[in-house]
């Protein structure tokens, strides 16, 4: 349970987020959706305590984030903008590097690998030195990465970006695995179809605020558009920054 | 503590892949210096010995009108080249370290017991032509006293009238402060491989792992950042340690090369003085390692922290360059500053006077103190937002 209470974070002048709340249930799939530059990859820095918010408070799982941050970094599992493997290590030891950094000792070390490693149809690149791996091939490397220390609350931040098909679906197969264990999964993007397909809430990004928070028929009801692209057009004022 | 091994030992084998890092911090900081010190050495203590100990050649002009002089001077090793037409465009362009002239009238004078004059050319400010020129006024002064002698005598009059002070000459320095002159660029050496030992590898752990963006996700993790910072400079510091290890063994054996007993000097370069060397250095392994770590953080990027670090490499040499010009003389004080301990103590193990043990526990509380406190401005600059994130 991921929840947001009025976030501000400004760079200067700029407001990057500008009053941002939400709440990511357990069992979920929550979309953070907006243009590109909307706010989505402060927001989420600040949910996993790499920015501090000028103003507004991150629980997770009742945790305040400003409080204790090292315990909410122990029950997230985070995939950044930045996915920055080690590209002189194999991404079995990009894995059980992060593994160690949370303590886990050698054995459930390596069973939670072996089942990511699976889950993830990773295992032909495991023991490869990651430089020259795909995107697609870095993307998993970095998610069972971020994901073995099991945590209950998982953060992707656009994990999709620069995948081919194959790989995406992958990836939708994979999340939505993640929400029947009854994690809760909060991921950015600025893809309509994707976030419509996936997730059971939207919160709706522009310009730093939420403009919506709903479920995805209730945002057609809401907007009174059948078709999603044309209810977030109309939410968002502008058809700048979306991708179909 | 266990997220702070975890760090440590995964830089530590990451970059043991990198061969950049492994060249520079194993390779060429450790065999660079002996190398070129070596060779430098080899060169001017064969010209020396040569020059001080073999035949003297030096062009003379006019040898006909003193055949009794030159012939003294061939007693003592001139072996008189033939004449050349132009002795001062010689000794400019180097083809003769000196030229001896006897004019036409010494043979006149020299008859009418009046003071004989020969000339020495030379050009001082040509390097290394010294030791000739001085051994060729040394061998004309000793042949004027003997010659002055045998007159006296010849008048009946004792020579020692002629020479009311007599000098005797007692010079304290021992084989081993007299080599230890010799080596006062070594202590540089030293540090230099501390400071490019660790270099490369302070620029990668974290400017260069910025830019590769994996320090966002590093920092995601439930690891307050300065045990990373300390697992990193650990990292750092054992890369520095086995540079400077290598540096001192590579200097030991160095020294087997050199031929510095010929010229009555001694030195001892065992594993004493390499434990005694690294013990002194230790602090600034720390100290560099967290300069260099604190520097990499500023900078935006590999390439500025690699351009920022080449300039700061003059600050180890400073000390170095200061007692090269202005020799002074060492105190206890210095070994409270942070390189200049470390110079003035190697520089007294070296010349064979030993350092005292509260002297090297001054150098090693000041220069570990100093890490310290710069560590903790590290440590805040590394939990700033701006530093995990690449533009």
């Amino acid at each position: 349970m991921i929840e947001v209470k009025d976030l501000h974070k400004a760079f200067g002048k700029v407001k990057a987020v500008d009053g941002v709340s939400f709440a990511a249930r357990d069992g979920e799939i929550t979309g953070l959706l907006g243009p590109n530059g909307a706010g989505k990859t402060t927001t989420l820095r600040m949910l996993y305590t790499l920015m501090k918010p000028d103003s507004g408070q991150v629980l997770v799982d009742g945790i305040d984030a400003a409080v204790d941050p090292i315990a909410v970094r122990r029950r997230l599992g985070v995939l950044p903008d930045a996915r920055g493997l080690y590209k002189r290590l194999s991404a079995r030891e990009n894995i059980d590097y992060f593994a160690r950094l949370h303590g886990i000792e050698t054995r459930l070390m390596h069973q939670r690998r072996e089942k990511l490693v699976d889950a993830l149809e990773m295992r032909d690149i495991l023991d490869r030195r990651t430089e020259g791996f795909s995107q697609g091939q870095r993307v998993k490397t970095a998610i069972a990465r971020a994901l073995v220390h099991d945590p209950k609350n998982v953060i992707l931040d656009e994990p999709t970006n620069g995948l081919d098909v194959m790989a995406t679906r992958g990836l939708r197969t994979f999340m939505r695995n993640l929400k029947a264990e009854g994690r809760c999964v909060l991921f950015s993007s600025h893809i309509m179809q994707e976030v419509a397909m996936l997730c059971d809430r939207i919160v709706v990004i522009a310009n730093g605020r939420v403009v919506a928070d709903e479920t995805p028929d209730a945002l057609r009801a809401q907007t009174g558009e059948a078709n999603l692209e044309d209810a977030f057009v109309k939410l968002i004022g502008s058809e700048e920054g979306l991708a179909a | 503590m266990k997220s702070m091994v975890t760090v440590f030992l995964k830089e530590v084998r990451e970059n043991l892949r990198d061969k950049r890092t492994v060249f520079s911090a194993l390779v060429y900081g450790p065999l660079m210096g002996p190398i070129i010190f070596v060779a430098l050495m080899n060169t001017v203590i064969s010209r020396e010995m040569t020059k001080a100990e073999g035949p003297l050649e030096v062009p003379v002009i006019g040898a006909q009108y003193a055949p009794n002089l030159i012939d003294g001077l061939k007693q003592q090793g001139l072996v008189p080249q033939p004449p050349i037409a132009d002795p001062d465009k010689a000794v400019r362009e180097r083809d003769a370290d000196v030229v001896l002239r006897i004019p036409a009238d010494y043979a006149r004078a020299w008859t009418k017991g009046e003071p004989a004059q020969v000339e020495l050319i030379y050009d001082s400010s040509q390097m290394g032509t010294g030791t000739s020129r001085s051994r060729l006024e040394n061998m004309l002064k000793h042949y004027g006293s003997q010659q002055g002698a045998l007159r006296l005598l010849a008048r009946g009059l004792s020579p020692g009238i002629a020479a009311p002070v007599v000098v005797s000459e007692r010079d304290q320095s021992t084989p081993q402060s007299r080599a230890g002159q010799l080596f006062s660029i070594l202590p540089y050496f030293f540090v230099l491989a501390i400071y490019v030992g660790s270099m490369y590898l302070a620029i990668d752990l974290t400017a260069g792992e910025r830019e590769r963006q994996s320090l966002e996700p590093l920092f995601a993790n439930p690891v307050a950042r300065w045990r990373i910072l300390l697992g990193k400079l650990g990292a750092i510091g054992v890369y520095a340690l086995a540079s400077l290890v290598l540096t001192a063994v590579a200097f030991s054996v160095a020294g087997h090369f050199l031929p510095a007993e010929k010229l009555g000097m001694s030195f001892d370069l065992g594993a004493g003085f390499i434990g005694r060397v690294i013990l002194l250095e230790l602090p600034l392994i720390a100290l560099f390692a967290v300069l260099e770590t604190l520097v990499a953080a500023f900078a935006k990027s590999y390439r500025e922290a690699q351009t920022y670090l080449s300039l700061l490499l003059i600050v180890p040499a400073l000390p170095s360059i200061i007692m090269a010009f202005m020799p002074i003389k060492p105190a206890t004080w210095m070994y409270a500053v942070p390189l200049l301990g470390q110079q003035v103590g190697v520089s007294d193990m070296l010349r064979g006077v030993p350092v005292s043990v509260g002297n090297i526990g001054l150098a090693l509380v000041c220069g570990f103190a100093a890490a310290f406190v710069l560590g903790l401005v590290t440590a805040v600059v590394y939990r700033s937002e701006k530093l995990a994130i690449s533009a």
